[in-house]
């Protein structure tokens, strides 16, 4: 039980940290972003670039992937959405542009890194043993540590910084935000640059664990909509309890239901009708945010 | 101007029915029956999606009524014994069923939430037909009967397609069909009293509802026909392929689905043909390019998207603007 309990932890550590910047984008833009799990990818292969090419140390690749994905989003923003958003007729034309960019980041990735699966050798050996309870290897510690440092940070940034205090006024009421003097074009670009990072940093830690593959990005994407589905989307402790949620929900189902096959994810789907159908909007988001 | 529709949709079935074969067989490139067969479905599906952008929902959960739709008509075809011919509206009713029991909840939401539950939705149809023991599983199934003869009172109105000499140019042939039928009953559908009630819908729910139109039945309705064509283009697709998978429609076709209603234009009746046409055809055209591909292939959709961000047909509206 124990153990159950600490894997779903540091999966759902890892996991609000994707859906963070996710609802990021999504609070600020009103945008869809289908190319996340892309850009968590690409942030698991640049961290692999300098680790494992250029033989670095992991905190520099870390470092490396951020400012390569923060770069990116910002550029994505600028020259893309931003164009689009104040010129098309329909919100929903995003979407299209999201899926583009997605398929975009795709066929980088399999340009620039190939389609073989890449890891980055294990940064501490040892594992944790608590009397047979609780297992866990000491890698997979730090990186969930690292992961709750990381959320800590951020939600410290948006509740005490100008431009953390700027994006949370700009997602409550975009006109009211403008009219005090908030400069939107500006935070709408920081703020996906924001997103884009905490995406390119998961990657990041993640390539130390599992590895990363070209085809991780979609399903990726599709668990993180998840997430801000359970806790509703645009809010930033909806996406923090969403994670964790999710987290839990898979370390419990993979070790109750792995009797009857691999159906955990079924279930999971399942539960999420019938609760999105009692409660659309989510855990904590505001009604049709 | 009835006319000139009427010439349009004329010259239209000449291009797709007799033009096309002939330069295809003029230039010896067979394969192209096969991708324009493919297209013709596909944009089966896509008029289905389209019908629920008409709603004002963002229906990314397409591909898993067109798979739900081919494991009905195969299981029928193989278990049952049943004839293609049958299974095929039997596929799309089994759809729009089980749309309006999902439907029912999931159609209360609304914008990101309701495309997010969607694309959810194939998911779960991928991650089911994986566990039920109907659909055997990952093996999926395979060598699946071409459709036999359909004859009604002993006329043959259409073989059996083992008997072709060439079963593509059949299977061209009925895609298409099925293509400008579903295109005529959307088109039919959207200038109808039905279709106002939608677009009242798409414009403000609450306002529509507030003078009296019932608007849970209405979306319940546009959500069974959307499925009813995404389980009717699955089934053609699997006795097609004569095999079907859980992967045969997975989320990137789901998506896709989507990019071709807003490629095309969601104003517009025919985007979503036009823009499937232009995708799929655009796709299969660059595999010369090789690795470059899918660079080139999304970079020309980004760029198109910067250019004509409401969608491709809505070059006609400015014509009509400037005059």
């Amino acid at each position: 039980m124990e153990q159950i309990i600490a894997n779903g932890l540091y999966l759902g550590a890892q996991y609000a940290l994707i859906a963070l910047g996710l609802t990021l984008i999504f609070s600020l833009m009103n945008v869809l972003n289908f190319a996340h799990g892309q850009m968590y990818v690409f942030g698991g292969f640049v961290t692999y670039t300098v680790v494992v090419q250029l033989g670095l140390p992991f905190i520099v690749g870390l470092f490396a992937s951020a400012v390569v994905l923060a770069i990116m989003g910002a550029a994505i923003e600028k020259f893309l959405f931003a164009p689009v958003v104040r010129r098309s007729k329909r919100d929903e034309s995003t979407m299209l542009l999201a899926a583009g960019v997605a398929f975009f980041l795709d066929a980088v990735i399999l340009l620039f890194f190939g389609e073989k699966q890449r890891g980055v050798p294990k940064i501490v050996n040892g594992v944790l043993n608590l009397d047979m309870r609780i297992i866990m290897p000491y890698d997979r510690i730090l990186i969930g540590v690292l992961a709750i440092l990381l959320i800590v940070a951020f939600i410290a940034f948006m509740n005490y910084s100008r431009t953390g205090r700027a994006m949370r006024a700009l997602a409550q009421d975009k006109m009211a935000a403008q009219l005090m003097g908030v400069n939107v074009s500006r935070y709408s670009m920081i703020g996906f640059a924001l997103g884009a990072m905490l995406a390119g940093l998961v990657g990041g830690l993640l390539v130390t664990i599992t590895g990363v593959n070209l085809g991780m990005g979609g399903p990726t994407s599709v668990k993180a909509f998840l997430m801000i589905m359970i806790g509703g989307a645009g809010v930033i402790s909806g996406a923090i309890a969403g994670g964790f949620i999710l987290g839990m929900m898979e370390s419990v189902g993979l070790t109750v239901l792995s009797a009857y096959g691999d159906i955990t994810y079924l279930v999971i789907f399942a539960s999420l009708m019938v609760f999105l159908a009692v409660r659309p909007q989510g855990l904590m988001g505001k009604p049709w945010g | 101007m009835n006319t000139k529709k009427l010439l349009g949709f004329a010259a239209f079935l000449i291009a797709v029915f007799v033009l096309v074969p002939l330069f295809i067989s003029a230039t010896g490139r067979w394969d192209f029956f096969y991708t324009l067969t493919s297209v013709a479905l596909l944009s089966v599906g896509a008029a289905g999606v389209w019908l629920t952008f008409y709603i004002g929902r963002i229906n990314i959960g397409q591909g898993a009524y067109a798979l739900v739709g081919g494991y009905v008509s195969t299981i029928l075809v193989t278990q049952v014994g049943m004839s293609f011919w049958l299974t095929l509206p039997l596929a799309g009713l089994f759809c729009a069923f089980v749309s309006a029991l999902i439907g029912f909840p999931i159609l209360r939401l609304r914008g990101v939430y309701f495309a997010m539950v969607t694309l959810v939705l194939t998911e779960v149809a991928r991650l089911t037909a994986l566990a039920l023991p109907i659909t055997n599983g990952a093996k999926g199934i395979t060598s699946i009967p071409l459709p036999g003869e359909l004859s009604i009172f002993g006329l043959t109105i259409i073989p059996a397609f083992g008997s072709l000499s060439n079963p593509r140019f059949g299977f061209y042939i009925m895609a298409v069909l099925l293509m400008v039928i579903t295109y005529l009953v959307l088109w039919r559908i959207v200038n109808s009293r039905l279709g106002h009630l939608c677009r009242s819908l798409q414009q403000n729910e609450e306002l529509s509802a507030s003078i009296g139109v019932n608007t849970a039945y209405l979306r319940l309705l546009a959500y069974a026909i959307s499925s009813f064509f995404g389980g009717i283009a699955g089934a053609m697709f699997a006795s097609i392929a004569q095999s079907i998978y859980p992967s045969s429609f997975v989320v990137a076709d789901s998506v896709n689905f989507m990019l071709y209603c807003f490629l095309g234009g969601l104003g517009y009746v025919f985007g979503p043909m036009l823009g499937t046409f232009l995708l799929y055809f655009g796709w299969d055209l660059l595999s010369i390019a090789k690795e470059y591909q899918l660079l080139i292939y999304s970079g020309v959709m980004i760029l198109l998207m910067l250019v004509l961000p409401n969608g491709v047909l809505s070059l006609l509206d400015k014509k009509e603007g400037s005059k």
